[in-house]
Protein backbone atom coordinates (compact mmCIF):
# COMPACT_ATOMS: atom_id res chain seq x y z
CA UNK A 1 0.00 0.00 0.00
CA UNK A 2 1.38 3.35 -0.76
CA UNK A 3 0.66 6.82 0.65
CA UNK A 4 2.34 10.11 -0.63
CA UNK A 5 5.09 11.30 1.95
CA UNK A 6 4.10 14.50 3.41
CA UNK A 7 6.34 18.09 2.61
CA UNK A 8 5.31 19.88 5.56
CA UNK A 9 3.01 18.13 8.80
CA UNK A 10 3.12 15.64 10.92
CA UNK A 11 3.65 11.67 11.36
CA UNK A 12 1.66 9.78 14.38
CA UNK A 13 3.53 6.74 14.77
CA UNK A 14 3.74 3.84 16.45
CA UNK A 15 -0.04 3.93 17.37
CA UNK A 16 -0.73 0.70 19.14
CA UNK A 17 -2.85 -1.07 16.39
CA UNK A 18 -6.32 -0.03 17.03
CA UNK A 19 -6.00 3.25 18.44
CA UNK A 20 -6.03 5.05 15.47
CA UNK A 21 -9.39 6.37 15.03
CA UNK A 22 -9.80 7.17 18.58
CA UNK A 23 -6.88 9.66 18.50
CA UNK A 24 -8.35 11.15 15.24
CA UNK A 25 -11.58 11.28 17.26
CA UNK A 26 -10.02 12.86 20.76
CA UNK A 27 -7.70 15.51 18.74
CA UNK A 28 -10.10 16.71 16.84
CA UNK A 29 -8.69 15.68 13.28
CA UNK A 30 -12.59 15.53 11.93
CA UNK A 31 -12.38 19.22 12.18
CA UNK A 32 -9.24 19.63 10.02
CA UNK A 33 -9.46 20.89 6.48
CA UNK A 34 -5.44 19.80 5.33
CA UNK A 35 -5.06 16.28 3.95
CA UNK A 36 -4.90 13.15 6.71
CA UNK A 37 -3.97 9.60 6.16
CA UNK A 38 -4.92 6.84 8.50
CA UNK A 39 -3.21 4.00 7.73
CA UNK A 40 -4.25 1.13 10.24
CA UNK A 41 -2.43 -2.43 10.90
CA UNK A 42 0.83 -1.70 9.07
CA UNK A 43 3.34 -4.10 10.23
CA UNK A 44 6.01 -3.51 12.24
CA UNK A 45 9.28 -5.57 13.55
CA UNK A 46 8.97 -3.99 17.20
CA UNK A 47 5.32 -4.24 17.50
CA UNK A 48 3.98 -6.29 14.74
CA UNK A 49 1.02 -4.53 13.82
CA UNK A 50 0.58 -0.68 14.71
CA UNK A 51 -1.26 2.46 13.02
CA UNK A 52 0.56 5.42 11.56
CA UNK A 53 -1.83 8.79 10.86
CA UNK A 54 -0.25 11.58 8.33
CA UNK A 55 -1.45 14.57 9.23
CA UNK A 56 0.03 17.39 6.00
CA UNK A 57 -0.06 20.30 8.13
CA UNK A 58 2.16 21.92 11.04
CA UNK A 59 -1.13 21.40 13.31
CA UNK A 60 -0.23 21.79 17.42
CA UNK A 61 -0.79 18.37 19.01
CA UNK A 62 -2.03 17.84 22.26
CA UNK A 63 0.69 15.87 23.96
CA UNK A 64 -1.08 15.20 26.96
CA UNK A 65 -4.01 13.99 25.06
CA UNK A 66 -1.71 11.77 22.60
CA UNK A 67 0.93 9.97 25.81
CA UNK A 68 -2.76 9.65 27.64
CA UNK A 69 -4.50 7.40 24.72
CA UNK A 70 -0.84 5.11 23.66
CA UNK A 71 2.24 6.22 25.77
CA UNK A 72 4.49 4.76 22.85
CA UNK A 73 3.77 6.90 20.49
CA UNK A 74 6.62 8.85 18.68
CA UNK A 75 5.99 11.78 16.64
CA UNK A 76 7.54 12.96 13.78
CA UNK A 77 7.42 16.27 12.40
CA UNK A 78 8.41 17.17 8.93
CA UNK A 79 9.67 20.56 7.45
CA UNK A 80 10.83 20.10 3.22
CA UNK A 81 10.32 16.79 3.41
CA UNK A 82 13.29 16.36 6.11
CA UNK A 83 12.42 15.14 9.59
CA UNK A 84 13.66 17.92 11.56
CA UNK A 85 12.05 17.17 15.05
CA UNK A 86 11.08 13.37 16.44
CA UNK A 87 9.62 13.14 20.13
CA UNK A 88 8.27 10.41 21.84
CA UNK A 89 5.45 10.87 24.61
CA UNK A 90 4.89 9.29 27.55
CA UNK A 91 2.19 9.33 30.43
CA UNK A 92 1.75 12.83 31.13
CA UNK A 93 1.33 13.58 35.45
CA UNK A 94 -1.66 16.23 33.93
CA UNK A 95 -4.29 16.07 31.44
CA UNK A 96 -5.86 19.42 30.76
CA UNK A 97 -9.28 19.66 28.33
CA UNK A 98 -8.82 15.53 27.36
CA UNK A 99 -11.23 14.24 29.89
CA UNK A 100 -15.00 15.58 31.39
CA UNK A 101 -15.45 14.54 34.85
CA UNK A 102 -18.53 12.18 34.79
CA UNK A 103 -19.38 12.62 38.77
CA UNK A 104 -22.70 14.48 38.92
CA UNK A 105 -21.68 16.23 42.44
CA UNK A 106 -18.62 17.79 40.99
CA UNK A 107 -18.35 21.38 40.68
CA UNK A 108 -17.11 20.81 36.88
CA UNK A 109 -20.70 19.43 36.49
CA UNK A 110 -22.45 23.01 37.45
CA UNK A 111 -19.93 25.49 36.70
CA UNK A 112 -19.25 24.46 32.85
CA UNK A 113 -16.16 26.87 32.23
CA UNK A 114 -13.97 25.66 34.71
CA UNK A 115 -10.90 23.83 33.00
CA UNK A 116 -11.14 19.99 33.28
CA UNK A 117 -8.09 18.93 34.96
CA UNK A 118 -7.07 15.28 35.79
CA UNK A 119 -3.75 14.43 37.71
CA UNK A 120 -2.23 11.15 36.86
CA UNK A 121 -2.53 9.30 40.70
CA UNK A 122 -1.19 5.45 39.98
CA UNK A 123 0.91 5.55 37.22
CA UNK A 124 1.00 1.57 37.52
CA UNK A 125 -2.66 0.98 36.53
CA UNK A 126 -2.74 4.66 34.56
CA UNK A 127 -5.19 6.16 36.65
CA UNK A 128 -6.34 9.54 36.57
CA UNK A 129 -8.68 11.36 39.18
CA UNK A 130 -10.50 14.75 38.58
CA UNK A 131 -8.34 17.49 40.23
CA UNK A 132 -11.54 19.41 41.74
CA UNK A 133 -13.50 16.16 43.49
CA UNK A 134 -10.68 13.64 42.57
CA UNK A 135 -13.19 11.13 41.24
CA UNK A 136 -11.38 8.49 38.62
CA UNK A 137 -11.59 8.99 35.13
CA UNK B 1 -0.94 32.56 51.39
CA UNK B 2 -2.46 29.33 52.36
CA UNK B 3 -5.68 27.51 52.36
CA UNK B 4 -6.48 24.47 53.83
CA UNK B 5 -8.70 22.05 51.34
CA UNK B 6 -7.66 18.27 52.33
CA UNK B 7 -6.42 16.75 55.23
CA UNK B 8 -3.62 15.36 53.30
CA UNK B 9 -2.40 19.48 52.59
CA UNK B 10 -0.95 19.25 56.22
CA UNK B 11 2.06 17.26 56.95
CA UNK B 12 2.12 15.53 60.28
CA UNK B 13 4.08 17.80 62.01
CA UNK B 14 1.70 20.58 60.50
CA UNK B 15 -1.10 18.75 62.35
CA UNK B 16 0.66 17.90 65.85
CA UNK B 17 1.64 21.85 66.07
CA UNK B 18 -1.88 22.63 64.75
CA UNK B 19 -3.47 20.18 67.87
CA UNK B 20 -0.79 21.37 70.22
CA UNK B 21 -2.33 25.14 69.63
CA UNK B 22 -5.54 23.80 70.49
CA UNK B 23 -4.63 22.37 73.66
CA UNK B 24 -2.84 25.55 74.45
CA UNK B 25 -5.83 27.68 74.29
CA UNK B 26 -8.30 24.94 75.82
CA UNK B 27 -5.24 25.66 79.05
CA UNK B 28 -5.44 29.83 78.23
CA UNK B 29 -8.16 31.12 76.37
CA UNK B 30 -7.86 33.98 77.62
CA UNK B 31 -4.12 34.44 76.35
CA UNK B 32 -6.14 34.36 72.80
CA UNK B 33 -9.18 36.08 73.33
CA UNK B 34 -7.69 39.45 71.09
CA UNK B 35 -5.19 37.77 68.89
CA UNK B 36 -7.77 38.29 65.43
CA UNK B 37 -8.90 41.38 66.59
CA UNK B 38 -10.34 43.24 63.52
CA UNK B 39 -10.14 40.29 61.20
CA UNK B 40 -12.99 38.97 59.60
CA UNK B 41 -14.37 35.47 58.66
CA UNK B 42 -16.23 34.87 56.04
CA UNK B 43 -18.50 32.01 56.40
CA UNK B 44 -19.95 31.13 52.65
CA UNK B 45 -22.17 28.03 53.49
CA UNK B 46 -23.98 27.16 50.04
CA UNK B 47 -25.83 24.56 52.00
CA UNK B 48 -27.28 24.27 55.30
CA UNK B 49 -24.92 23.12 58.43
CA UNK B 50 -25.86 24.35 61.82
CA UNK B 51 -22.67 22.59 63.61
CA UNK B 52 -19.47 23.62 61.45
CA UNK B 53 -21.02 27.10 60.61
CA UNK B 54 -21.37 27.76 64.53
CA UNK B 55 -18.50 26.17 65.62
CA UNK B 56 -16.37 28.59 62.75
CA UNK B 57 -18.08 31.81 63.96
CA UNK B 58 -17.53 30.70 67.51
CA UNK B 59 -14.00 30.14 66.94
CA UNK B 60 -13.41 33.56 65.44
CA UNK B 61 -15.82 35.70 67.87
CA UNK B 62 -13.52 33.90 71.11
CA UNK B 63 -10.34 34.69 68.81
CA UNK B 64 -11.48 38.79 68.95
CA UNK B 65 -12.32 38.58 65.23
CA UNK B 66 -15.79 39.17 63.38
CA UNK B 67 -17.85 37.11 61.09
CA UNK B 68 -20.02 38.14 58.14
CA UNK B 69 -21.04 35.94 55.32
CA UNK B 70 -24.53 33.43 54.32
CA UNK B 71 -25.88 30.33 55.70
CA UNK B 72 -27.63 29.09 52.69
CA UNK B 73 -27.18 29.44 49.05
CA UNK B 74 -30.45 30.94 48.46
CA UNK B 75 -29.20 34.28 50.28
CA UNK B 76 -26.07 34.28 47.66
CA UNK B 77 -25.69 35.73 44.45
CA UNK B 78 -25.54 31.77 43.38
CA UNK B 79 -28.88 32.12 43.03
CA UNK B 80 -28.10 34.66 40.40
CA UNK B 81 -25.66 32.41 38.68
CA UNK B 82 -22.51 33.89 40.07
CA UNK B 83 -19.46 31.70 39.96
CA UNK B 84 -18.11 30.22 42.91
CA UNK B 85 -14.77 32.22 41.62
CA UNK B 86 -16.55 35.37 40.81
CA UNK B 87 -18.09 35.06 44.62
CA UNK B 88 -14.81 34.15 45.79
CA UNK B 89 -12.84 37.06 44.57
CA UNK B 90 -15.67 39.67 45.68
CA UNK B 91 -15.70 38.43 49.42
CA UNK B 92 -12.19 38.79 49.40
CA UNK B 93 -12.91 42.43 49.15
CA UNK B 94 -14.18 42.34 52.41
CA UNK B 95 -12.95 39.15 54.60
CA UNK B 96 -9.51 37.76 55.58
CA UNK B 97 -10.25 34.40 55.45
CA UNK B 98 -13.21 32.11 53.59
CA UNK B 99 -14.45 29.23 55.65
CA UNK B 100 -16.94 27.54 52.59
CA UNK B 101 -18.86 24.62 52.37
CA UNK B 102 -20.87 23.92 49.28
CA UNK B 103 -23.06 20.74 47.64
CA UNK B 104 -20.23 20.92 44.89
CA UNK B 105 -17.27 18.61 45.33
CA UNK B 106 -14.41 20.64 44.59
CA UNK B 107 -15.74 24.10 44.77
CA UNK B 108 -13.71 24.99 47.82
CA UNK B 109 -10.70 23.88 45.66
CA UNK B 110 -11.86 26.28 42.84
CA UNK B 111 -12.45 29.22 45.54
CA UNK B 112 -9.10 28.96 47.01
CA UNK B 113 -7.26 28.92 43.17
CA UNK B 114 -9.27 32.62 42.72
CA UNK B 115 -9.16 33.82 46.50
CA UNK B 116 -6.24 36.42 47.83
CA UNK B 117 -7.24 35.20 51.14
CA UNK B 118 -7.03 31.64 52.75
CA UNK B 119 -9.91 29.49 51.99
CA UNK B 120 -10.89 26.87 54.58
CA UNK B 121 -13.38 23.88 53.02
CA UNK B 122 -16.18 23.26 55.68
CA UNK B 123 -17.39 20.43 54.03
CA UNK B 124 -17.75 19.68 49.70
CA UNK B 125 -20.11 17.71 49.36
CA UNK B 126 -19.25 13.95 49.97
CA UNK B 127 -15.48 14.88 49.35
CA UNK B 128 -13.33 16.23 52.01
CA UNK B 129 -13.96 17.87 55.57
CA UNK B 130 -10.45 18.67 56.89
CA UNK B 131 -11.55 20.75 59.66
CA UNK B 132 -13.69 17.30 61.40
CA UNK B 133 -11.00 15.20 60.97
CA UNK B 134 -8.78 17.64 62.73
CA UNK B 135 -11.89 17.37 65.36
CA UNK B 136 -11.68 13.91 65.66
CA UNK B 137 -7.69 13.93 66.25
CA UNK B 138 -7.85 16.23 68.73
CA UNK B 139 -10.35 14.41 70.89
CA UNK B 140 -8.56 11.10 70.23
CA UNK B 141 -5.59 12.76 71.28
CA UNK B 142 -6.66 13.92 74.21
CA UNK B 143 -8.33 11.21 75.59
CA UNK B 144 -5.42 9.11 74.61
CA UNK B 145 -2.56 11.20 75.02
CA UNK B 146 -0.98 9.87 71.74
CA UNK B 147 -2.30 9.24 67.92
CA UNK B 148 -0.63 6.15 67.90
CA UNK B 149 -0.41 2.29 69.16
CA UNK B 150 -4.53 1.89 69.58
CA UNK B 151 -7.45 0.33 68.23
CA UNK B 152 -10.03 2.15 66.90
CA UNK B 153 -13.34 1.26 65.15
CA UNK B 154 -15.20 2.68 62.72
CA UNK B 155 -18.84 1.45 63.10
CA UNK B 156 -22.16 2.41 60.69
CA UNK B 157 -21.89 3.84 57.25
CA UNK B 158 -18.44 3.14 56.01
CA UNK B 159 -19.70 3.63 52.29
CA UNK B 160 -21.07 7.06 52.39
CA UNK B 161 -19.12 8.48 55.03
CA UNK B 162 -16.35 11.55 54.03
CA UNK B 163 -15.48 11.95 57.88
CA UNK B 164 -14.63 8.06 58.53
CA UNK B 165 -12.70 8.26 54.54
CA UNK B 166 -10.97 11.09 56.04
CA UNK B 167 -9.44 10.32 59.00
CA UNK B 168 -8.43 6.60 58.45
CA UNK B 169 -7.00 8.62 55.72
CA UNK B 170 -5.12 10.72 58.34
CA UNK B 171 -4.39 8.30 60.81
CA UNK B 172 -2.50 6.12 58.63
CA UNK B 173 0.48 8.48 58.80
CA UNK B 174 0.65 7.44 62.68
CA UNK B 175 2.13 4.45 63.73
CA UNK B 176 0.81 1.47 65.07
CA UNK B 177 -3.31 2.45 64.54
CA UNK B 178 -5.42 -0.94 64.31
CA UNK B 179 -8.23 -0.36 62.15
CA UNK B 180 -11.49 -2.37 62.86
CA UNK B 181 -14.26 -2.09 60.37
CA UNK B 182 -17.74 -2.37 61.63
CA UNK B 183 -20.67 -1.89 58.96
CA UNK B 184 -23.58 -3.87 57.51
CA UNK B 185 -22.80 -5.38 54.02
CA UNK B 186 -24.44 -2.92 51.90
CA UNK B 187 -21.98 -0.07 53.64
CA UNK B 188 -19.00 -1.68 53.76
CA UNK B 189 -16.05 0.96 53.38
CA UNK B 190 -15.33 1.34 49.72
CA UNK B 191 -12.52 -0.85 47.69
CA UNK B 192 -10.48 2.12 46.66
CA UNK B 193 -9.84 3.71 50.66
CA UNK B 194 -8.60 -0.10 51.47
CA UNK B 195 -6.73 -0.49 48.42
CA UNK B 196 -5.27 2.72 48.38
CA UNK B 197 -4.95 4.01 51.71
CA UNK B 198 -5.00 0.51 54.37
CA UNK B 199 -3.48 -1.79 51.94
CA UNK B 200 -0.67 0.59 50.31
CA UNK B 201 0.39 1.92 53.88
CA UNK B 202 0.48 -2.01 55.28
CA UNK B 203 -2.13 -0.81 58.17
CA UNK B 204 -3.69 -3.61 59.89
CA UNK B 205 -7.27 -4.00 59.66
CA UNK B 206 -9.96 -6.34 60.15
CA UNK B 207 -13.74 -5.54 58.75
CA UNK B 208 -16.82 -7.12 60.64
CA UNK B 209 -20.60 -7.26 60.83
CA UNK B 210 -20.69 -7.24 64.73
CA UNK B 211 -20.09 -4.70 66.58
CA UNK B 212 -20.41 -6.65 70.02
CA UNK B 213 -17.97 -9.08 69.07
CA UNK B 214 -15.09 -6.55 68.59
CA UNK B 215 -16.66 -4.13 70.77
CA UNK B 216 -13.62 -5.55 73.99
CA UNK B 217 -10.61 -4.73 71.83
CA UNK B 218 -11.45 -1.69 71.28
CA UNK B 219 -9.82 2.02 72.47
CA UNK B 220 -12.06 4.25 70.47
CA UNK B 221 -15.12 3.65 68.75
CA UNK B 222 -16.57 6.05 65.97
CA UNK B 223 -19.95 5.65 65.56
CA UNK B 224 -21.69 7.27 62.19
CA UNK B 225 -25.23 7.98 60.90
CA UNK B 226 -26.74 6.46 58.25
CA UNK B 227 -27.60 9.48 55.63
CA UNK B 228 -31.28 9.12 54.81
CA UNK B 229 -30.57 10.99 51.51
CA UNK B 230 -28.08 8.10 49.91
CA UNK B 231 -31.38 5.75 49.90
CA UNK B 232 -33.50 5.03 47.48
CA UNK B 233 -35.81 2.81 49.19
CA UNK B 234 -37.37 4.42 52.87
CA UNK B 235 -37.60 0.15 53.92
CA UNK B 236 -34.14 -0.08 53.07
CA UNK B 237 -32.93 3.42 54.73
CA UNK B 238 -34.96 1.98 58.15
CA UNK B 239 -33.06 -1.53 58.00
CA UNK B 240 -29.65 0.02 57.80
CA UNK B 241 -29.95 2.91 60.42
CA UNK B 242 -31.16 0.36 62.51
CA UNK B 243 -27.98 -2.25 62.15
CA UNK B 244 -26.34 -1.17 65.11
CA UNK B 245 -27.55 0.78 67.99
CA UNK B 246 -24.94 1.73 71.11
CA UNK B 247 -26.55 1.26 74.28
CA UNK B 248 -25.52 1.42 77.78
CA UNK B 249 -26.46 -2.39 78.18
CA UNK B 250 -23.89 -3.03 75.34
CA UNK B 251 -20.95 -0.87 77.00
CA UNK B 252 -21.49 -2.38 80.57
CA UNK B 253 -21.13 -6.04 79.22
CA UNK B 254 -18.26 -5.77 76.24
CA UNK B 255 -16.67 -2.38 76.51
CA UNK B 256 -13.09 -1.16 78.04
CA UNK B 257 -13.27 1.31 81.11
CA UNK B 258 -11.27 3.78 79.08
CA UNK B 259 -13.28 3.21 75.59
CA UNK B 260 -13.57 6.58 74.06
CA UNK B 261 -17.01 6.90 72.20
CA UNK B 262 -16.67 9.44 69.71
CA UNK B 263 -19.15 10.25 66.88
CA UNK B 264 -19.56 13.72 64.36
CA UNK B 265 -22.79 14.45 65.13
CA UNK B 266 -25.97 14.87 64.47
CA UNK B 267 -26.75 11.46 65.60
CA UNK B 268 -29.93 9.87 64.62
CA UNK B 269 -30.62 6.67 66.61
CA UNK B 270 -27.64 4.92 66.63
CA UNK B 271 -25.88 6.16 69.56
CA UNK B 272 -28.66 5.34 72.74
CA UNK B 273 -29.60 8.29 74.91
CA UNK B 274 -28.48 6.27 77.71
CA UNK B 275 -25.27 6.31 76.75
CA UNK B 276 -24.69 10.31 76.86
CA UNK B 277 -23.73 10.12 80.58
CA UNK B 278 -21.32 7.57 80.54
CA UNK B 279 -18.07 8.83 81.15
CA UNK B 280 -16.51 7.00 77.88
CA UNK B 281 -19.53 9.22 75.43
CA UNK B 282 -16.77 11.78 74.23
CA UNK B 283 -19.02 12.99 71.38
CA UNK B 284 -20.23 16.35 72.97
CA UNK B 285 -16.67 17.00 73.85
CA UNK B 286 -15.65 16.55 70.18
CA UNK B 287 -17.79 19.13 69.50
CA UNK B 288 -16.54 21.70 71.97
CA UNK B 289 -12.73 20.62 70.30
CA UNK B 290 -14.04 21.10 66.93
CA UNK B 291 -14.11 24.99 68.36
CA UNK B 292 -10.78 24.83 69.40
CA UNK B 293 -8.86 23.20 66.38
CA UNK B 294 -10.67 26.13 64.20
CA UNK B 295 -9.41 28.41 66.42
CA UNK B 296 -5.87 27.04 65.74
CA UNK B 297 -6.55 26.62 62.10
CA UNK B 298 -7.77 30.25 61.48
CA UNK B 299 -4.54 31.85 63.61
CA UNK B 300 -2.11 29.39 61.81
CA UNK B 301 -3.89 30.35 58.61
CA UNK B 302 -3.32 34.23 59.16
CA UNK B 303 0.02 33.67 60.29
CA UNK B 304 -1.14 34.51 63.47
CA UNK B 305 1.73 32.95 66.50
CA UNK B 306 1.90 33.24 69.87
CA UNK B 307 4.95 32.43 72.01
Amino acid sequence: MHIDSIKDGIVIDHITAGNAMRIYNLLGFDKLECSIAIIKNVGSKKMGKKDIIKIDSNIPINLEALGYIDPGITIDVIRDSVLVDKRSVDLPQTLHGVLKCKNPRCITSCEQELEQIFTLTDKENRVYRCMYCEAKA
Amino acid sequence: MRSLINILDLSVEEIDGLLNVADDIIADPKKYSEVCHGKKLATLFFEPSTRTRLSFEAAMYELGGNVLGFSDAGSSSATKGESVADTTKMVCCYADIIAMRHPKEGAPLVASMHSTVPVINAGDGGHNHPTQTLTDLLTIRRKKGKLSGFTIGFCGDLKFGRTVHSLIQALSRYENVKIVLISPEELKLPSYVKKDVLQKKGIEYVQTTDLEAVLPELDVLYMTRVQRERFLSEEEYIRLRDSYILTREKLVKNAKSDLTILHPLPRVNEISTDVDDDPRACYFEQALCGKFVRMALIMELLGIHLD
